[in-house]
């Protein structure tokens, strides 16, 4: 239980400047769209959770509720032409990155006008025009893709950068070595942001590394690190800001652990509490609820108002529940899909399927 | 034309593609400054510098990832594997992120990278550095799968490999480098993905192979028409797309079929051709179609067991032999 609390309040190496400093750099308009984007990632999980409980959504579904300040806040220091790239809890990185909420809804609902035309499902979104690269299944899968988008970026010669996102289980896996280690020896402008939700599904982080504090891994690439409040707005932005201004300036990685706490379970086919962490350490956790608290010192320091605050939340579940009724109304696709976008270049000769005629052309 | 060997032909293939694509870049571990394991790219590091010729560290799984991550931007990464038995620590990578990008992303993103290296047995290399793993590829769809058996072959197959938009994994024999050939030096030379190429023209039996088992199923029709059995030798050259049109003509003319391959039988290219044969030519077969390929064991290292392991001309003679009902 002590710990989950220690999740919430990093053992911060970094220096957090008083809340008012960190407003007064933003207006009320750009502190109003991060709340925006927050609650819009909120209340797209929570009518996501509902619709998978009515059978609208299949096979498995992670949802964000909890971390929802770690993507708007690293979001808010990048421009529309860098690249993002992540896991397969990702609903909200598509959406903060410009994607449409119809467009996503519908992908999780498998209907053809989702943005992969109902073929990659809830752990499978991208936008080519946002630059999202995805929407990753396998834990650790996109590290490398990121590590390769930054390669692009630098053979290219432009100031783009390209941020990872990854759970801290991920930090386990050979690729995230890998990775990092070609990312700082070939200098490439890539952030990676571990979002530490406590959890790799029922695992919690000290029982499945022998180092606790992840940002020390750097250390082993000669990698700048950095440690961030994942359940702050502000502080994701300014940790994130520092390491961007590297990337684009310097061309330098950086490694950045986000501490935050996963509110649900690790899928909707998950409990929520269970034999790997009690109801209690996630009702405290709860307690530090980054939307909440960000709605706090917004009013604290009269940034908000509450007719602006149920403006903007009314906005928001408008905007779901237009996404919930088209994705409701847009159809399945077709067999003539099945077959369709498996290979980019399909006019060859030869047979490039051994039983395309049987399903379809029958 | 001009003579050169299976792996200066695939030098220039590489060379003319990065001479006409900026976009080309050659990644993997020694192809710089060491010129390459196997010297396939000799002189290129000069050439194209180091963004473009880029020595990796040991670490498979990352720079095949890492190129797959630069193929979504738009590049078109060739990732020289030192041999295919070594790239399968980026199967991760060249299944679940290449082969599945462009069907995952609804057609959004495109793959257009290469996945080459030698494959196969030498000698006395023993159970990890003797596999022929192409069965392994051809079994995912979204990824195509080419094995030139020729210079020549090479050097237009592998110009054709990285102007494909998809994954391609490109399987070079290791006992080939140094085979010599005519290869037509024309920059323009490009030979489709999915057409087979009849190597040898008989009317007895079909020999249908891949790599560099054609060579082994050229000298089994050399001894075999000695005895007046003229063999058909079709090599596929591309394994997806495959050329089912070709293999269905040989039988059709032979009536008997035997397929020679590398790698272990089961769930093998022989095992989806034979499938293949029956189920479209089954009233042409006056036999069943038999399969020569390497023992279902481990490649061991003793000398006298990996000949009993490998795939020989001995055997497909035998082969033959069998579905002509004669005795060799």
């Amino acid at each position: 239980m002590a710990e989950s609390t220690a999740a919430a309040k990093p053992k911060s190496t970094s220096r957090r400047g008083d809340s008012g400093e960190l407003l007064e750099g933003l207006s009320r308009e750009e502190l109003h769209h991060l709340l925006y984007q927050m609650l819009q990632g909120r209340r797209f999980e929570e009518r996501s959770a509902e619709a998978y409980a009515l059978g609208k959504i299949g096979g498995f579904c992670h949802l964000y509720i909890g971390q929802e300040a770690v993507t708007v806040g690293a979001y808010s220091v990048l421009r529309p032409d860098d690249y993002t790239i992540s896991s397969y809890r990702e609903h909200v990185q598509a959406l903060a990155k410009g994607m449409s909420a119809r467009e996503v809804m519908a992908e999780l609902f498998g209907r053809i006008d989702g943005c992969a035309k109902g073929k990659g499902g809830s752990m499978h979104l991208y936008s080519r025009e946002h630059n999202f690269l995805g929407g990753w299944g396998i834990v650790g899968g996109q590290i490398p893709l990121a590590t390769g988008a930054g390669w692009a970026i630098k053979y290219r010669g432009t100031d783009q950068v390209c941020v990872c996102f990854l759970g801290e289980a991920a930090v386990n896996q050979g690729v995230f070595h890998e990775s990092l280690n070609m990312a700082a020896l070939w200098k490439l402008p890539v952030i990676y942001v571990v979002e530490n939700n406590r959890f790799g599904m029922g695992t919690a982080w000290e029982r499945a590394s022998s180092l606790y504090d992840i940002s020390q891994k750097a250390v082993a690439y000669a990698m700048p690190s950095a440690v961030a409040d994942g359940m702050d707005v502000l502080d994701v932005r300014r940790v994130v800001g520092e390491a961007v201004q590297r990337a684009r300036e310097e061309k330098v990685p950086t490694l950045i652990e986000a501490r935050c706490y996963r509110f649900m379970g690790h899928s909707m086919s998950d409990p929520v509490h269970g034999v790997y962490r009690t109801k209690e350490e996630v009702e405290e956790a709860k307690q530090k609820d980054p939307i909440r608290i960000f709605i706090d010192r917004l009013k604290e320091h009269g940034m908000l108002t509450d007719e602006e605050l149920n403006a903007i939340d009314q906005r928001v579940v408008e905007e779901i529940q237009d996404a919930l009724d088209f994705a409701d109304a847009s159809p399945e696709p077709g067999p003539e899909e099945l077959y369709k976008d498996v290979y980019a270049e399909e006019s060859v000769p030869g047979r490039l399927f051994i039983d395309r005629k049987d399903r379809v052309e029958a | 034309m001009a003579v050169m060997t299976y792996r200066e032909a695939l030098n220039m293939a590489l060379t003319e593609e990065m001479e006409r694509d900026p976009n080309v870049f050659l990644m993997g571990e020694e192809v710089g400054l060491f010129n390459g394991a196997y010297k396939v790219s000799k002189g290129m590091l000069d050439r194209f510098g180091p963004m473009r010729v880029v020595d990796t560290p040991i670490t498979e799984l990352g720079f095949a990832g890492l190129g797959v991550g630069a193929a979504m931007l738009g590049l078109r990464p060739v990732i020289e594997f030192m041999t295919h038995n070594f790239a399968i620590l980026a199967w991760d990578q060249v299944f679940n992120s290449a082969a599945k990008l462009h069907y995952m992303t609804g057609g959004q993103f495109t793959c257009p990278i290469v996945f080459r290296g030698p494959t196969g047995a030498a000698l006395q290399l023993s159970a990890q550095h003797s596999q022929a793993l192409e069965a392994s590829y051809a079994h995912f769809p979204g990824i195509k799968v080419v094995a030139p058996a020729t210079p020549a072959d090479a050097k237009g197959l592998l110009k054709a490999a990285i102007r494909d938009e998809d994954p391609v994994a490109f399987f070079e024999g290791e006992l080939l480098y140094a085979l010599k050939g005519e290869v037509p030096e024309d920059p323009d030379f490009v030979i489709p993905l999915g057409v087979a190429d009849l190597k040898r023209e008989g009317r007895d039996v079909s020999i249908i192979t891949h790599g560099k088992m054609v060579h082994t199923a050229l000298q089994a029709a050399e001894r075999l028409a000695k005895d007046g059995i003229e063999a058909d030798v079709l090599d596929l050259r591309t394994l997806r797309p495959l050329d089912v049109e070709a293999i269905l003509a040989t039988v059709k003319k032979t009536n008997r079929a035997v397929y020679v391959e590398e790698g272990w039988g089961f769930g093998g290219i022989g095992a989806q051709v034979a499938s293949i044969i029956q189920e479209e030519a089954f009233d042409y077969l006056d036999a069943p179609v038999l399969r020569v390929h390497q023992a279902d064991v481990p490649m061991p290292y003793a000398k006298q067991l990996e000949k009993l392991a490998k795939p020989s001309v001995e055997r497909v003679v035998d082969a033959c032999n069998r579905v002509l009902y004669r005795r060799g």
